[in-house]
């Protein structure tokens, strides 16, 4: 397995600190204006699923690219695992290549990576779409395309900045059971951006709500596997997490 | 850029065939009778008016006058000959367009000091008539090959730097992201990503360039030469042989439009991975 990107110079990797992500006292500012983020603290355990909601424009992506190695750090200290991957809101796929192609891109697969591709297309549910050209996909095929090609690396860390947004509900809650089967066979530490807080409540073992620039709520969602949807108990957390994102749904 | 665009666009442009392939015979049948049926009436009066002696063939010969001299260029050699001299005028012209285009594109979209070096010379001299140089280039290269060649090259260098190097910088930056995201290399970003995203804006300056091309010979080959399409229909000229004059025309249009279905073909070949409904012509 090779790595997936050389984590920027100020990005320590944590293999002293067993694969955990923790970021301390990050602040990022554009342009002089007022900070995004602002000494903000979070830590994620090895093979947890945490999610992070918050307001939009509250930084969510701003984070997570710092933690992608996208931005960089300026003022605080993040440390990560090497091997990490990105899901976007789009697909992001190479039109130019096949899917199978756009899989296993920039991996030194050789032979055999044409087989590995298929063998996560398969477990996203698209292996028949392997050799199909990406613009021919459809919405769900292209983000479970995406989830393929992130997984396909075996990251340490798995961040989906708000991957199922531009779905269908239907697609959605397919593609959250996806994700779900995927998390437990892999147990890689994901952070996922979203807007629903459903969604958090069925998926992630803690949801963070970024507010001014810190996580100003950090919510454990001790539910056991498999969840539903439906589940009474989500009542509860649910008013905690709207009251935190300022929506009150009992007024 | 859009100047010399739309400028050119005149030159490429013809009827796009719209036939489908899957329409039914008759109907397929039909169009394309009606599509030939008004060329072949227009033919016919002509054809008509030049033997009545109601245009003079001092002005226009008759198309079967045309076909005759045609066939007898063909067969003396005269023809062949030419054809074959502007032929290898415009392939050597073209091919150091390409070569010149795509190196200078690449060296402009690849790297910010190349932009500042390349860029602000060429835009400056693609504003220049290209024709203009004519008399410039006889006095330095003489009535030889070289300038014709070069007339052409310069012509056409134009289209295929622009459209390569608008093509470079517009790659959509999420996808320059994502290859980031993924450990791409530098070089690896250009293989994967930059030149195959870059590729249709490329296909389009070359089919300019092709369109350019001819549009540089004709001149070149009229203002002074001893061989090629345009010198046999100069020559002619002096001998009031409108028919051999209309040989050469019809000679210029099917180069033009035998070298653009070329380039159309390059383009679905290379460009397979579009949906069918944004490719232009029939599905390969
Ligand atoms: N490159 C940039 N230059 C200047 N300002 C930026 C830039 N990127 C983000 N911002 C600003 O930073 C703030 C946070 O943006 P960010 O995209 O992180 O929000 P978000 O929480 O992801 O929002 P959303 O939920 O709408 O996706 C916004 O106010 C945005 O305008
Ligand atoms: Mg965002």
């Amino acid at each position: 397995m090779n790595a997936i990107s050389q984590p920027p110079a100020n990005i320590i990797p944590a293999e002293h600190n067993s694969g955990a992500v923790t970021v301390q006292g990050l602040t990022r500012r554009f342009s002089n204006g007022p900070p995004v983020l602002d000494r903000l603290d979070l830590t994620i355990a090895p093979g947890e699923f945490v999610a992070l909601l918050g307001r939009s424009g509250s930084g969510k992506s701003t984070l997570l690219r710092t933690l992608s190695g996208l931005d960089p750090v300026t003022e605080g200290h993040v440390s990560r695992p090497r091997d990490v991957a990105v899901v976007f809101q789009e697909s992001r796929l190479l039109p130019w290549k096949r899917v199978w192609q756009n899989i296993i891109l920039g991996q030194t697969g050789g032979k055999a990576g044409r087989e590995r591709a298929g063998e996560v297309l398969e477990e996203v549910g698209l292996g028949h779409r392997g050799d199909a050209w990406p613009l021919t996909l459809s919405g769900g095929e292209s983000q479970r395309a995406a989830l393929a090609r992130a997984l396909v690396r075996e990251p340490a860390f798995l961040m989906l900045d708000e991957p199922f947004a531009a779905l269908d509900a239907l697609t959605r809650l397919r593609m959250q059971q996806l994700v779900a089967g995927l998390w437990t066979r892999h147990r890689c530490a994901v952070l996922l951006v979203t807007h629903d807080v459903d969604e958090a409540l069925l998926l992630a073992d803690r949801a963070v709500v970024l507010e001014s620039g810190r996580i100003r709520t950090d919510l454990p969602i001790p539910l056991d596997r498999p969840r539903r949807h439906d589940d009474p108990r989500f009542g509860h957390l649910r008013s905690i997490l709207l009251d935190a994102l300022g929506v009150h749904d009992d007024d | 850029m859009s100047e010399t665009t739309l400028r050119h666009t005149v030159h490429t442009a013809r009827p796009v065939l719209t036939m489908k392939p899957h329409a039914k015979f008759q109907l397929r049948g039909w169009h394309t009778l009606r599509r030939y049926l008004s060329p072949v009436v227009l033919l016919l009066i002509w054809q008509i008016a030049c033997s009545t002696g109601l245009l003079s063939t001092r002005l226009v010969a008759s198309p079967t006058q045309i076909i005759s001299t045609g066939w007898s260029l063909i067969h003396d050699g005269t023809l062949p000959v030419n054809l074959g001299v502007s032929l290898l005028r415009a392939v050597s012209g073209l091919s150091i367009a390409l070569v010149a285009g795509i190196g200078l594109a690449l060296i402009a979209g690849l790297s910010r000091t190349g932009e500042d070096i390349v860029d602000a010379p060429l835009q400056i001299m693609r504003t220049l008539p290209v024709l203009a140089l004519v008399p410039l280039f006889i006095l330095w290269f003489g009535i030889g090959e070289t300038p014709k060649i070069l007339l052409v090259a310069l012509g056409s260098t134009f289209p295929v730097y622009l459209n390569l190097h608008k093509g470079i910088r517009s790659i959509d930056p999420k996808l320059l992201e994502m290859a980031r995201t993924l450990g791409l290399s530098r070089g690896q970003t250009i293989r994967d990503v930059i030149l195959p995203g870059a590729l249709p804006d490329l296909l389009i300056g070359v089919r300019f360039a092709v369109g350019i091309s001819w549009l540089m010979l004709v001149v070149a080959e009229q203002v002074n030469a001893d061989s090629g399409i345009g010198h046999m229909m100069m020559d002619a000229e002096d001998f009031l042989r409108t028919d051999i004059i209309l040989v050469g025309l019809f000679i210029y249009g099917l180069l033009g439009l035998v070298s653009d279905q070329i380039v159309r073909m390059l383009e679905n070949r290379l460009l397979a991975w579009r949906p069918a409904q944004h490719r232009k012509g029939q599905p390969v």
